[in-house]
C-alpha cells in the first residue's frame, strides 16, 4: 500500500479515464440549445453505425461545430492548466505555485492588449491576432522571468519567484499604459481577460494541440525527476540529477502548455492550483501519480465547469472563471476537511 | 521633528495670507430665465445662477445633444470619447476616470457627466463647480427628458423642445412607413464578438420594439439587460436579422459573422440580413437615435417578405 501511493496503478488510471469519458459524453449531450440528450445520443450512434440521425442540419451544426469542439477545448485547457500547475508546484516545492506564477498571465495580457490596440484589422491570419499575441506574450513573460532570475542567482528557485513577481508587475504596468493610450480597447481586452470558451471552434483545438501534446508528454516523462527534486537540490545532485536542467525543461514544457491554454481561453484561475492538490489528497503526493492524474482531473474539472457556465442560465452565459472558483473552492474545502492530517 | 512641524505650520500660514484675484462679479448681463432650477432625472435638482457659457461635457451623448440644441458655442471642452459632432472642442479629458484638476483647468461653470465616477461631483463641488449627472437612458422617454434638461440648463429650452418634438414625429413617421410582417421578425443585437447583447428592456431594445421586432435575448435571464448569449442558443434561435454594434470596437461585419463556426446556418446570414451599425450611433441616447432607427427601418424593410 505504501508503494501504491507512489505508483499510477491501472485501477487509478482506469477510474479517472472512465470518469473523464462519462463527463465528456454528458457534456456533449446537454447544452444551451435543447437538442434532447437521447437525440444527441442517437446522433452519436448514427455517426458510428451509419444510420439515419434524428437531428436536422442546423441541430447537427450546433452539435458538431459549436458544442463538441467547445467540450474538447475545455478538456484540453483544463488538462494543460492543471498539469502545468502541478509541474510548477514540483519545481518550486511550493504548494501555492500556479501556472501564472512566472509572468505568463501578465505577458499574455500585454500581448492581447497590444494586438487589440495596434493590430485591430489583422484578421486574415489562420487565427485571430489576440490568441497569437497572447501566446507569445505569455512566453515572453516567462522568458524574461527566467533570464532575470538566472542573472541574479543561477539556478535558485526563490530568486526565480521574486523575478516572476517583478516581471508580472512590470508587464501589467505596460499593459495598463498601452490600454490607456486607446480606451476603446478596454472592452475587448477585458472580454479576453475574463476568459471563456463561448466563441471557440475546431480551429482553436487545432492550433493548441501541437503545443499541448508535446508539453504533456514531456511533463509526464519528467515525473520521476520531479520526485527526486522534491528531496532538495543537494540530495538530487548526489543522485546524479542536475536540478537546474530539470527545472528548465519542466518549466519550459509547463509554460508552453500554459501559453497555449491562455491564448484560446483567456485567464481562467483556480484550475492549476486546486486540481493538483485534490489529486494529492485523494491519490498520493508522488509526481508519478500527481502529474498524469492532474492532467486527466484538470480536463474533468474544466469540462464540468464549462458545462455549468453554458447551461445554468441558458441561453445566457456565465464567465468560466466565476464557475471554476465558485465550484472549486467549496470542493477543495471539503477535500481538505476529509483529509485533515494528511496535509502538513 | 518640531522644526519640520513648525515650517509646515509656517507654510500654511503663508498660504493663508496670500492674496487672491477675486472672481469677476456676476455680470448683470446674465441671460433671461436665470437663475434656473433644473430637475435632474433620478438626482438632486440643480440651481444655476447664470447661463453657463464654459461647459465641459464628459458624456458623448450629452455632447451631441448640446450641439444639436444650439448650446455648442457654450461648450469649452469635451471628453476623449465625445467624437461627434466634429466641431466639438475635443480634449484628452476622460469621463471614465475623470481628473478634477484637469477638468477645473478649463474653468467650467457647468460640467455634464454620465456618472459620478471617483468622487467627481464632490471634487468639483469643492471648487464651486456645478455638475449635471445624466446617466444612461433606460427608455426613450429618459432620452427625451435629458434633452429637455440640457435645454433648460443651458438656456436653450425652445431649441431643446423643438429637437424632442422633431425626434418624436420623425420616429413616428418612420415607424408608420416601415412594413410590419404578420409574423414578427426576430433579431439579435450584438455588442461584442463574444455575444454580449441587449434585451428589450434596454434603450436600444426599445427602439427595435417600436418596429415590432422580437429580441432573441429576451429569454436569457439578465438583471442588467445586457446578457452574454450562448453561441448554441443563438444558432438555435435562428434570428431573421442580426445587427452588429461592434463594427468599430471589434471590426465585425457580415463576412466575419458568416465565418463563425455554425453561424452559416442562421437565417439572417443565409438571407444577407446581417446589418453593420455605427457602434456609437447604436449606443448613445442623443439626437442621432433617429439615424439608428433609420438603419433599423431599412433593415426591416429589406428583410420583410417581398422587401428589397
Amino acid at each position: 500500500m505504501a508503494t501504491d501511493r507512489n505508483r499510477l496503478t491501472p485501477v487509478r488510471l482506469g477510474v479517472s479515464v472512465l470518469v473523464l469519458a462519462v463527463v465528456l459524453i454528458a457534456a456533449i449531450c446537454v447544452g444551451a440549445a435543447d437538442l434532447g440528450w437521447s437525440r444527441v445520443a442517437a446522433e452519436l450512434w448514427a455517426q458510428l453505425s451509419g444510420t439515419t440521425s434524428p437531428l436536422d442540419q442546423r441541430e447537427a451544426d450546433i452539435l458538431w461545430q459549436l458544442r463538441v469542439p467547445r467540450v474538447v477545448l475545455a478538456g484540453l485547457v483544463g488538462a494543460a492548466l492543471a498539469s502545468a500547475g502541478a509541474a510548477y508546484q514540483g519545481v518550486f516545492r511550493n504548494p501555492l505555485a500556479d501556472p501564472y506564477l512566472l509572468g505568463a498571465a501578465a505577458g499574455a495580457g500585454l500581448g492581447a492588449t497590444v494586438a487589440v490596440v495596434f493590430a485591430p484589422d489583422a484578421r486574415t491570419w489562420i487565427i485571430g491576432p489576440i490568441p497569437l499575441a497572447a501566446f507569445f506574450g505569455a512566453l515572453l513573460g516567462v522568458g524574461l522571468t527566467w533570464l532575470l532570475g538566472r542573472s541574479a542567482s543561477g539556478t535558485g528557485t526563490a530568486i526565480l519567484l521574486l523575478a516572476g513577481v517583478a516581471v508580472a508587475a512590470f508587464l501589467t504596468a505596460v499593459q495598463t499604459f498601452v490600454q490607456q493610450l486607446d480606451t476603446n480597447s478596454i472592452k475587448q481586452v477585458y472580454t479576453w481577460m475574463l476568459g471563456g470558451l463561448n466563441t471557440s471552434g475546431w480551429q482553436d483545438v487545432l492550433i493548441t494541440l501541437p503545443y499541448l501534446v508535446p508539453a504533456g508528454i514531456v511533463l509526464c516523462l519528467c515525473t520521476r525527476l520531479l520526485d527526486v527534486l522534491a528531496l532538495g537540490d543537494d540530495e538530487a545532485g548526489s543522485l546524479g540529477v542536475r536540478p537546474g536542467r530539470v527545472r528548465l525543461v519542466v518549466l519550459g514544457a509547463a509554460s508552453l502548455a500554459t501559453a497555449a491554454a491562455v491564448s484560446v481561453s483567456g485567464l481562467i484561475g483556480f484550475v492549476g492550483i486546486v486540481v493538483p492538490h485534490v489529486v494529492r489528497l485523494l491519490a498520493g503526493a508522488s509526481y508519478r501519480v500527481v502529474l498524469p492524474l492532474s492532467l486527466i482531473g484538470g480536463g474533468i474539472f474544466l469540462v464540468i465547469a464549462d458545462e455549468i457556465a453554458r447551461t445554468v442560465i441558458a441561453p445566457a452565459e456565465l464567465p468560466l472563471g466565476v464557475i471554476t472558483a465558485f465550484t472549486g473552492a467549496p470542493f477543495f474545502v471539503l477535500v481538505l476537511r476529509r483529509n485533515r492530517g494528511k496535509l502538513r | 521633528m518640531s522644526r519640520l512641524a513648525l515650517s509646515i505650520l509656517l507654510l500654511f500660514t503663508l498660504v493663508g495670507c496670500a492674496g487672491r484675484e477675486t472672481a469677476p462679479a456676476a455680470t448683470s448681463s446674465a441671460t433671461a430665465g436665470f437663475p434656473v432650477r433644473v430637475d435632474v432625472p433620478g438626482g438632486q435638482p440643480l440651481t444655476l445662477d447664470r447661463r453657463p457659457d464654459h461647459i465641459v461635457s464628459l458624456s458623448p451623448s450629452s455632447t451631441e445633444t448640446l450641439f444639436a440644441i444650439g448650446a455648442g458655442a457654450q461648450v469649452v471642452a469635451v471628453d476623449d470619447q465625445s467624437d461627434y459632432p466634429p466641431a466639438a472642442p475635443h480634449t484628452a479629458l476622460s469621463g471614465l476616470t475623470p481628473n478634477v484638476e484637469a477638468i477645473a483647468a478649463y474653468k467650467p461653470d457647468l460640467v455634464v457627466a454620465s456618472a459620478d465616477t471617483s468622487g467627481l461631483v464632490a471634487g468639483l463641488g469643492k471648487l464651486g463647480i456645478k455638475t449635471l449627472v445624466l446617466p444612461s437612458a433606460q427608455t426613450l422617454d429618459d432620452a427625451y427628458a435629458q434633452m429637455t434638461t440640457l435645454g433648460k440648463a443651458t438656456g436653450q429650452t425652445p431649441a431643446a423642445d423643438k429637437l424632442v418634438a422633431g425626434l418624436k414625429s420623425d420616429l413616428a413617421a418612420l415607424v408608420a412607413a416601415t412594413p410590419r410582417p404578420a409574423t414578427p421578425l426576430t433579431y439579435y443585437h450584438e455588442l461584442s464578438q463574444d455575444y454580449y447583447s441587449a434585451n428589450s428592456r434596454t434603450f436600444v431594445g426599445q427602439v427595435y420594439g417600436l418596429f415590432g421586432l422580437v429580441n432573441v435575448a429576451d429569454t436569457a435571464p439578465s438583471s442588467s439587460g445586457y446578457p452574454q448569449l450562448s453561441a448554441e442558443a443563438l444558432v438555435k434561435a435562428d434570428p431573421k436579422l442580426i445587427f452588429l454594434a461592434d463594427t468599430q470596437c471589434c471590426r465585425q461585419d457580415a463576412a466575419a459573422v458568416a465565418a463563425r463556426p455554425g453561424w452559416s446556418a442562421i437565417s439572417a446570414v443565409k438571407t444577407g440580413n446581417v446589418v453593420g451599425l455605427d457602434d456609437d450611433v447604436a449606443s448613445r441616447w442623443g439626437p442621432r437615435l433617429l439615424d439608428f432607427a433609420k438603419a433599423v427601418a431599412a433593415a426591416v424593410t429589406k428583410a420583410a417578405p417581398g422587401g428589397h
